[in-house]
């Protein structure tokens, strides 16, 4: 076997081997698995009441019934997404066992590997649950959007997987007393995301703020598919180049904060 | 110094204004037991986890297997563990799913076989399904231990390793490092403040002092050079400053 191979397959090995470890806390922990689907669901309920309260008072959401769930729905697929990375770097925090995991032959890019298997298998089940509750409940699919949604869903996840990396290396560096960021900080980016309606609301030049995340153009693409049933291509293009310089910005900052943390002594003394 | 597992050069480490490890030198031999002693703030646990690649040095080199730790720490760590009382383990997994984890990060075959050994050897066996948040500080201890443990490994790092366990399970353990050591060869760097542990552990004692080194010897040497009846005794002299009294210098010490 080439050395190369090698290396390769160890590093998967231990990449399984932290999801291995984040599944066995999720197995033993019905409240963790609670967590992961009770926001998603509120909010699609919510959405859901508001949407057949608005179907008969709003021209625009009658065009599109599905609108404000879909909107919602792949709303908490960049939202779980960055918990996801978020929350799972933070267990490692609160459990006092990332200078264990360090002085093993875990390198911080495998760390990061495992950061993102555990937030997609978190946000599928989370928004998933939720999903399939929607269909029951409000007799609406968001997999009616058929294959668009696979390309809504990569991007989404891959945009807050990149937030989460900043989240997480922010507190690593700065110690828990940072750790309310991972709840709120994607936050700031919804108003200008077009979460809940089109771009061309906000003032001219937020507008090309906007247009520097990929979360716009998702959602601008969700809504030609739901509106205008056409598949936005070039909205696509955007939000993948776009995510290619989100992605690789998150490691790098992660990267950097941990080695500003291997500096400063935060892997041996974790802390506020 | 030959064969010398771990070489340090004018290793230190500061933190803003204080300086945690000043230029400290040392060798430690392949195949021995050696301490690092000192009081609270000496400097033991930041020389420990710049060893470890943990903390980076504000200056100086580490060598370790001949490789430099800077550089090619990857390939080091497999041959080495680490255990301390103040890095934890996973408090929801069980004492057996957190070695588990554990040996699948050190990519390490027949991992139930071999976590059952252990589990005998260090008599985990009756807490094995048990949460280790649930245990005991002293139970804690032992399956830190085990971890470290678990990779066989060439080089062992412990930071206060009988730490919250009672004299019996204390000198049980002692007893299992020191046959642990003779059937496999390893050298151990230990961190401590029970003078009895490193009179009877270790056959090569570095003594720090505010992030320096004050002196360095077997603890035979030591007792015959202070005078002492044994290490306790030694350690108030130092932590009192009385090495000056016997003519050490402070950073001439070290092999």
């Amino acid at each position: 076997m080439s050395g190369y191979l090698a290396r390769t397959i160890g590093s998967f090995r231990r990449i399984a081997a932290i999801v291995l470890r984040h599944v066995y806390l999720l197995r033993r922990s019905w409240p963790r698995i609670l967590e992961l689907m009770y926001w998603p669901t509120v909010q699609m309920i919510l959405w859901g009441f508001i949407t057949l309260f608005f179907v008969n008072h709003s021209s625009w959401v009658a065009q599109a019934a599905g609108i404000l769930i879909s909107a919602v729905l792949l709303w908490d697929v960049l939202f779980r997404g960055q918990l996801g990375v978020s929350v799972i770097f933070m267990e490692e925090m609160w459990s006092r066992n990332l200078g264990q995991l360090f002085v093993s032959p875990l390198r911080p890019i495998e760390l990061i590997g495992a950061l993102f298997t555990m937030s997609l298998i978190r946000t599928i089940i989370g928004v998933g649950g939720a999903s399939l509750i929607a269909i029951g409940l409000f007799h609406y699919s968001i997999y009616d959007l058929g294959l668009p949604l696979i390309a809504f869903f990569v991007n989404l996840i891959v945009m807050g997987w990149s937030i989460g990396l900043i989240v997480s290396g922010t507190i690593l560096r700065y110690g828990l007393g940072a750790e309310s960021l991972a709840w709120i900080a994607i936050f700031a980016l919804q108003p200008i995301s077009g979460v809940y309606y089109p771009i061309d609301v906000l003032p001219p030049w937020l507008q090309h703020v906007a247009f520097m995340l990929p979360s716009s153009h998702v959602f601008e693409g969700m809504r030609a598919v739901l509106i205008d049933q056409t598949f936005r291509v070039d909205l696509l293009v955007n939000a993948l180049v776009l995510n290619v310089f989100f992605l690789g910005g998150g490691i790098v900052a992660f990267l950097l904060f941990f080695r500003a943390a291997r500096v400063g002594g935060q892997l041996v003394q974790v802390g506020e | 110094m030959p064969n010398s597992v771990i070489t340090v050069e004018r290793l230190s480490k500061r933190f803003g204004d204080v300086t945690a490890v000043d230029e400290v030198s040392f060798s430690i031999a392949q195949g021995s037991t050696a301490a690092l002693l000192g009081g609270n703030g000496a400097g033991k646990t930041t020389t420990l986890a710049m060893l470890l690649g943990l903390l980076l040095p504000s200056r100086g080199r580490i060598s370790i297997f001949g490789e430099d730790m800077l550089r090619h720490r990857y390939r080091v760590l497999p041959r080495m563990n680490f255990s301390s009382p103040y890095i934890d383990l996973p408090h929801r997994l069980t004492v057996r799913e957190n070695l588990t984890v554990y040996s699948r990060l050190y990519g390490l075959p027949h991992i139930k076989p071999r976590l059952a050994r252990l589990a005998h050897e260090l008599d985990l066996e009756g807490i094995f399904n048990r949460t280790y948040g649930q245990l005991s500080s002293g139970q804690r201890t032992r399956v830190a231990l085990a971890k470290a443990l678990l990779n066989q490994p060439e080089l062992l790092l412990l930071d206060e390793p009988t730490a919250s366990l009672d004299p019996d399970s204390a000198d049980y353990v002692r007893g299992y490092l020191e046959t642990y050591q003779a059937g496999s060869g390893a050298t151990i760097l230990l961190a401590s403040h029970n003078m009895s542990e490193v009179e009877r552990l270790c056959d090569d004692v570095i003594i720090l002092r505010a992030g320096k080194i004050v002196d360095r010897g077997t603890p035979r040497s030591l007792l015959d050079r202070y005078g002492r009846q044994n290490m306790e005794e030694v350690f108030i002299d130092i932590a009192r400053e009385r090495y000056l009294e016997f003519g050490v210098e402070p950073r001439k010490v070290a092999k």
